[in-house]
């Protein structure tokens, strides 16, 4: 129960709670025995549900229940299938008199009334008591929404029930939580009198001042609140972005290696020595059923139908980014002939984004693709040279070629109505009061000027509150130390976006990178050190970049790094990336062949906390090639390269720094060696 | 069978000792009753009336008009020839509390007959408004006593306060209340729960959280002020939950200025209160059947230690030692004389300052007292029935009219309570309404409880606008109820019933008189019986089921 102290635990003689266990272990076992026997007997499920009900959490108990129920259910009459059903209700009731926050007991429930044999209306009374007990056990809430989909209880009678929950005590994140999900649905559906998003969320942005204001220290609100901005600024359909190349662009293909020296284009870029050609589509939010049926790709070069790859961590079928590579080798172009492409979008009905909205915007980009000088095989011990980030290898850029870089990436964008921008700026003046003196108000008003620039047209940059919500997240910093990471990951976000959103502010990082023996290669790289950078953000408008030093930040994650298809040189040194499942956008980089992770944690954390989060060979969501690994392996201790291994076997890198981590001893550097038979330069060394 | 052949027929009381005798069932008689029964002293508990209750009884409609209009009893007895007595006997007059009483009756022959045919099934308090707060001292004490078990409550639904301009307003009395609360800005909300909040911190026991002794000695109203609270808040805070008599900011007419460590201490009452039954919405409880089952719950309480009641039995003389004039006993109006250690009277008894003829009475000193208690000023108090409620769809309501919300030289908060049906104190789609306010003088006081009553209600004889939807009141009545305090002698007296809304001041005198009387005895000790042993006391309390 929420708000009440806990009793404390009536003490018990050492030899009682001996008994207790003792039976309760016996229990156990006799259990066991019939559950592997199959014994489905009156005795054996009595013995099962006595175990339940004295420990609920007992989930094997529960499964033999359910394994009971299926073998009964075959061998009786229908009039008895009712009652077998109800024995089991009952046993969940007193299950959950024992230990509400079952979470096997809730499920045993669920599986009960799908098979559709009991009363929904009891589950209704034994919720309102529950509820009543305790109004914010997420529990039953969950249920109820279970309950309320199988019973067709309207959403405006569960709206309003929200209503009353919330009115008697609004610290109830359960509660909120269920208003929105109930309201996402009622917008989407455009059910009567909730066809006017705009007036829906007003009424929303109302109910929900009265909370903040009651008690601004109550985060329930707060967090309705941020649900409710993000109502506001998002778009429901999906829509693209950005992409790769993007519209009106030419694509230059050198054979190897000699660009121009003379101003820098973002729109038309150089590419050396490459054998394929990535096409990068980037959505506003994760989408999936990007084919060759959705996506048209029109080119007289094209020979074979294109397959779309979803550029996503966790091997989903829905990213935000996704990629089709064109093979140039097997495609015979002539030298100084220019082919164009065009790529439509979304003509056709299939691009749907994870909450079921579809594509709304269908577009069209063209480009050009200019083939200047053969490609040819490197010659055999003609390697490029060690790659050095030093400052003295990096000359400024002075100007670009195109003036207008941003209108000219500038995707069809549907204008938003002003209402939003007026409901934010309404908000932002209610607020005046109580955002300056508490941290949830400053985070509140940080992150609603984060919306009203979102919102407010790209143009206007007058009105762009950069600077200001940069100082709000520092002062949070040191407000609210604990959860300074976060303020760190949106401090970081927001100064990419301000980099990358303007050519202005995007050419002192730029510089073209010209090592003093070589005269006749020249990258451009963005150089974005020293920033306290903690993630990546804005990659959307840096698809174009194929040189990247992001050194000495404090980036825990390169997050979103996958999309940047064009990278090849990646400089990673002087962060905190704690560990290699970190390192895992790296792997979608088929370019890449110069990374310098130095000067990492890489190794010295024993607990890596990420990896639940991402991909490990024991989620089963790679290909893991085992033989491989063991081979390479051999006798070195295999837990702790699996995770390196993972990442670099997919790399064709040539040159590699990891000098100044925990991991980085000499049985590493050999195993590293051996995975990546490319490699060149390890550690500033040739090999 | 005449009256006084009747009483004179009354079979004789035995025993005829004892430790204590009461006159009068009010509350404050019936808890001494219960508390020194359960210490084991002997009790006789006489009462003239036919009912329960005295000044704190339920009465139903005809029963309460003629109780009003009732004049002075006094039973004209004969003095006893002393000659062949050992006692002196001395007169005892009773006063009633009540004066100037004024009925307004709709002129609708319908609605009188209606009101005459469903008398009975009216319960009106005489000592009304009256209610409880959930975490009240009276709660308290009921579970203490054990006299809850004979009662059952029913939670008020709302708690408003009146407003010229917005009408009632809920009282924002919970962080829910004020989250819900339509009247109040949002600035508003935010300095009232911060308010709140600081009381919360102050009371929570954290030193360096607490309010500066030298705030808590100043008065309520300049603390809320030093805060920065607006007006309105401060109204509320002052006078809807404070439950402030006196008009706090005008110092020549306040004449209970409260300090912020008393104002303090209510809002925490107040606070607990909200939320502590899990059927009563707001506040407030109100016990089924009406005011007077209070007292009857102590008295039955009481006879269940072994204290003796008589109805209708009227004391006619105090029995006086000869030689020292100190009391001895009562003669009961059946001619029976009966003895005790000490004697309590409730408050309308008076004995004659000077008693006549008494050649050698010095008596009289000991008495002097008893005559000339002073009265502590006036309560008008005001009844309506009416077949709507004030507020749609709410039952059961509190109202306060804070100083100057009527007229501006309104000094004195008026507390309003209307109780419906559902708690039995009607019948069926009817509602009464309760109203009081200190005063001076009788007008003055009737005049605020019209003006208040008229802003909510539409009074027989009183013209209304045309689009006006107040509810019509079939039937009123006024009257004005002096206010004395208990007083502690051979011969007791208990405290009136009080201008508050509930019942802790009289709780309080109660326990001090009982503490006078019984100086080395627990005021109702914890008993160990088996029964009370429930570790969490709100089982005690008997709620009736939202309806």
């Amino acid at each position: 129960m929420h708000g009440r102290p806990r009793k404390p635990l009536k003490e018990e003689d050492e030899s009682v709670l001996s008994a207790k266990a003792e039976k309760l272990r016996l229990l156990q076992s006799q259990f066991l025995a019939n559950h592997q026997n199959r014994i489905y007997s009156k005795e054996a499920l009595d013995l099962s549900a006595k175990l339940l009900e004295n420990n609920p959490e007992c989930y094997t108990a529960w499964n033999y229940r359910k394994l009971a129920v299926q073998h009964n259910l075959s061998q009786s009459d229908s009039d008895s299938v009712a009652s077998l059903f109800d024995q089991e209700l009952k046993l969940v009731e007193n299950a959950l008199r024992k230990n509400f926050k079952s979470y096997g007991a809730w499920h045993h429930r669920k599986w009960v009334l799908s098979k559709g044999h009991s009363s929904i209306d009891h589950e209704m009374r034994l919720l309102n008591g529950f509820q009543k007990a305790d109004p914010r056990n997420f529990h039953a809430w969950n249920y109820r929404r279970f309950v309320t989909d199988l019973m067709k209880r309207s959403d405006e009678d569960e709206l309003k029930y929200t209503e009353e929950v919330i009115g008697e005590n609004f610290s109830n994140y359960s509660a909120w939580h269920n208003r929105s999900a109930i309201l996402s649905n009622l917008l989407k559906r455009k059910a009567e009198g909730f066809s006017h998003k705009e007036k829906v969320l007003q009424e929303e942005y109302e109910h929900v001042r009265n909370a903040i204001f009651t008690d601004p220290d109550d985060q329930s609100g707060w967090f309705y609140h941020l649900w409710l901005i993000d109502q506001t600024v998002k778009n429901d359909a999906p829509l693209l972005v950005s992409s790769w190349p993007s519209r009106g662009s030419t694509i230059t293909l050198n054979g190897h290696g000699n660009n121009r020296l003379h101003g820098l284009s973002l729109l038309n870029s150089t590419l050396s020595g490459t054998t394929t050609l990535p096409i990068i589509l980037y959505f506003n939010q994760a989408v999936e059923g990007i084919n060759s049926s959705t996506v048209a790709v029109k080119s007289e070069i094209l020979k074979e139908d294109l397959v779309w790859k979803p550029l996503s961590v966790n091997n989903s079928s829905t990213a935000q980014v996704w990629v089709v590579y064109l093979k140039l080798g097997n495609m015979e172009l002539q030298l100084s002939k220019t082919y164009s492409i065009e790529i439509t979008i979304g003509y056709s009905a299939g691009i749907v984004s994870s909450n079921g909205y579809h594509y709304g915007y269908p577009s069209q980009i063209a480009f050009e693709l200019c083939v200047q000088t053969a490609h040819t095989e490197p010659v055999e011990g003609q390697y490029p040279k060690l790659t050095s980030w030093k400052d003295s290898d990096f000359q400024k850029v002075d100007h670009f070629e195109e003036s207008n870089f941003v209108a000219s990436t500038d995707h069809h964008i549907p204008t938003t109505s002003n209402w939003c921008r007026e409901a934010i700026d309404e908000e932002i003046t209610n607020y005046q009061d109580l955002l300056s003196d508490c941290k949830i108000g400053k985070l509140t008003l940080a992150r609603l000027l984060t919306a009203l620039d979102l919102l407010s047209p790209e143009h206007d940059k007058r009105k762009k509150h950069t600077e200001e919500i940069l100082k709000l997240y520092t002062e949070l910093m040191k407000l609210d130390p604990t959860h300074s990471l976060y303020y760190k990951d949106e401090h970081s976000l927001v100064l990419l976006q301000q980099i990358t959103s303007s050519e202005e502010s995007l050419l002192p990082h730029c510089h073209y990178y010209k090592d003093a023996t070589e005269t006749n290669t020249s990258y451009v790289c963005l150089r974005l050190q020293n920033l306290l950078l903690s993630r990546m953000g804005s990659i959307k408008n840096l698809l174009w970049v194929q040189m990247l030093d992001l050194s000495h930040n404090e980036l825990r994650s390169i997050e979103g790094l996958e999309a940047m298809q064009l990278l090849s040189c990646l400089n990673l040194s002087h962060n905190k990336l704690g560990s290699f499942t970190a390192l895992g956008p790296l792997r979608s980089l088929k370019s890449l062949k110069v990374l310098n992770i130095s000067h990492n944690e890489l190794g010295s954390h024993s607990i890596d906390t990420r990896r639940y989060l991402c991909s490990s060979p024991l989620a089963h969501t790679e290909v893991f090639a085992w033989d491989r690994f063991e081979i390479l392996c051999g006798s070195y201790s295999a837990t702790k390269f699996w995770e390196a291994f993972l990442i670099f076997e997919s790399l064709n890198l040539t040159d590699l720094n990891i000098t100044g981590n925990a991991v980085a001893d000499e049985n590493f550097t050999s195993f590293i060696v051996k995975v990546l038979p490319t490699l060149k330069y390890l550690n500033d060394e040739e090999l | 069978m005449t009256a006084a052949e009747e009483l004179s027929s009354y079979p004789p009381i035995d025993p005829v000792n004892f430790d204590l005798i009461i006159v009068g069932t009010g509350l404050s008689e019936s808890i001494i009753a219960a508390a020194a029964s359960a210490v084991g002293k002997t009790i006789l508990h006489l009462d003239p009336n036919s009912f329960y209750g005295s000044h704190f009884a339920s009465l139903s409609l005809e029963d309460f008009t003629s109780y009003l209009n009732s004049s002075p009893k006094s039973i004209t007895a004969e003095k006893p020839s002393t000659t062949d007595s050992d006692y002196t006997f001395v007169n005892l007059i009773q006063k009633p509390l009540f004066s100037d009483a004024e009925f307004i009756s709709c002129d609708s022959v319908e609605d009188s007959t209606f009101l005459r045919e469903n008398s009975r099934k009216f319960n009106l308090d005489l000592g009304g408004p009256r209610a409880l707060f959930s975490a009240d001292k009276t709660i308290d004490l009921l579970l203490k006593s054990g006299a809850a078990q004979y009662l059952e409550f029913k939670g008020i639904d709302a708690s408003f306060v009146y407003n010229a301009n917005e009408g009632l307003m809920n009282v924002p009395d919970s962080r829910g209340a004020i989250f819900r609360d339509k009247n109040l800005s949002l600035k508003e909300k935010n300095q009232l729960m911060k308010f709140f909040k600081l009381v919360q911190q102050h009371l929570g026991g954290n030193e360096d959280e607490k309010i500066s002794e030298e705030d808590l000695e100043s008065s309520f109203v300049s603390f809320l002020e030093k805060i920065g609270l607006p007006p309105k808040i401060k109204s509320i805070l002052l006078y809807a939950i404070a439950m402030g008599d006196f008009d706090q900011e005008n110092g020549e007419v306040c004449k209970d200025l409260l300090k912020t460590k008393d104002g303090i201490d209510r809002l925490a009452q107040y606070s607990s209160s909200v939320g502590r039954f899990p059927n009563a919405p707001g506040a407030l409880l109100y016990p089924i059947y009406g005011e007077g089952e209070l007292p009857q719950a102590f008295c039955r309480r009481a006879a269940v230690k072994g204290c003796i009641y008589v109805l209708r039995m009227p004391v006619i003389f105090l029995l006086t030692d000869k030689v020292t004039g100190s009391y001895k006993g009562v003669r009961l109006a059946s001619g029976q004389d009966l003895y005790s250690h000490q004697l309590i009277l409730d408050p309308s008894f008076t004995i004659p300052s000077t008693p006549s003829s008494s050649p050698n009475d010095s008596s009289s000193e000991s008495f002097q007292i008893l005559s000339q208690r002073d009265i502590k000023g006036m309560v008008a108090r005001g009844i309506c029935i009416t077949r709507n409620s004030i507020k749609p769809d709410v039952s059961n309501c509190s109202v306060v009219y804070s100083p100057r919300s009527l007229y501006p030289d309104q000094v004195t908060s008026v507390r309003a309570l209307q109780i419906g049906a559902n708690l039995a104190v009607c019948p069926v789609g009817t509602f009464v309404l309760y109203f009081s306010t200190l005063c001076n003088d009788a007008d003055e006081g009737k005049k605020l409880l019209k003006a208040s009553m008229n802003a909510l209600l539409t009074l027989p004889g009183v013209q209304s606008d045309s689009e006006d939807k107040k509810p019509i009141v079939l039937w009123s009545a006024f009257y004005i109820q002096k206010l004395t305090m208990s007083k502690f002698e051979a011969i007791s007296s208990t405290p009136t019933p009080d201008g508050n809304l509930n019942y802790n001041d009289l709780l309080d005198a109660t326990e001090k008189l009982f503490g006078q009387m019984y100086p080395n005895e627990e005021f109702f000790p914890k008993t160990t019986s088996p029964e009370d042993t429930t570790d969490d006391d709100e089982n005690g309390i008997i709620m009736e089921n939202r309806s």
